[in-house]
């Protein structure tokens, strides 16, 4: 999947990735889509859980090998 | 998005891991676009208080008080296998092993998230404590008035 920008929370368990990702979001613009690297398997479900809460877009969870690649697409300022 | 969700919270206990579930939801909650009000109250105003210099205060059992509870988010011990220091060690330890902050940087986390920091004045006065025996980042010193009617607009309201 195309993305406008990476974050890198290979690492990091919750709640870095969320704290991480709603930062990063701000610096995009609305439509932009956000890939969030990730290995902590929680992300699977509080990724989706965050895009509920905040009203963005979850595009996507690709899954390889213990990796996680999210992508969450800004849908509002 | 309409007005913001608020989440309060109640920190009553000064144990090492209960401060740090109470700042992972406040930077869950901050980072979930809710507005977060943290109460500190009877021991868990130690997490609150400054980690350097003496604490001041006045009278044989207050000093004594303060002398043997003297707080700091650095000097925070687990709730259990404390074990002498040791317990906490290790387990600070362990969080560094995963890259997981410590409370402190926790702390400045949540605060660099526009999280409130509240230090319940009742506490304050019963263990003979003052304003400067906290750490910058308190934004006000007030009582059960104020925690209720924060509670009362909000969403989520823990007490840890």
């Amino acid at each position: 999947m195309k993305a406008d920008a990476t974050l890198d929370c290979i690492g990091l368990y919750c709640p870095m990735p969320i704290a991480h990702t709603a930062k990063k979001l701000k610096d995009l613009e609305v439509g932009q889509v956000l890939e969030i690297l990730a290995d902590d398997e929680g992300i699977k479900e509080d990724m989706p859980a965050w895009c509920r809460t905040t009203g963005n877009e979850l595009l996507g969870i690709e899954e390889e090998s213990g990796q996680y690649k999210v992508y969450v697409k800004k849908s509002h300022n | 998005m309409a007005e913001k969700e608020r989440l309060t919270l109640i920190l009553f206990s000064g144990d090492l891991d209960k401060a740090l579930a109470a700042f992972n939801l406040a930077i869950g909650a901050a980072s979930s676009g809710m507005e977060v009000s943290m109460f500190f109250t009877f021991w868990g105003l130690n997490i609150i208080k400054r980690n350097e210099g003496n604490i001041r205060s006045k009278g044989i059992m207050r000093r004594m008080l303060n002398l043997m509870n003297r707080g700091g988010s650095k000097r925070a011990h687990l709730s259990k296998f404390h074990m002498m220091g040791l317990g906490t060690w290790m387990m600070k330890r362990l969080m560094k092993d995963i890259n997981f902050p410590q409370l402190d940087e926790l702390m400045a986390m949540a605060k660099e998230m526009g999280v409130k920091f509240i230090a319940c004045t009742t506490s304050m006065g019963i263990m003979g404590i003052g304003k400067e025996a906290f750490i910058p980042g308190v934004d006000s010193f007030a009582g059960v008035a104020t925690y209720l009617a924060e509670a009362r607009e909000g969403k989520i309201n823990l007490f840890i």
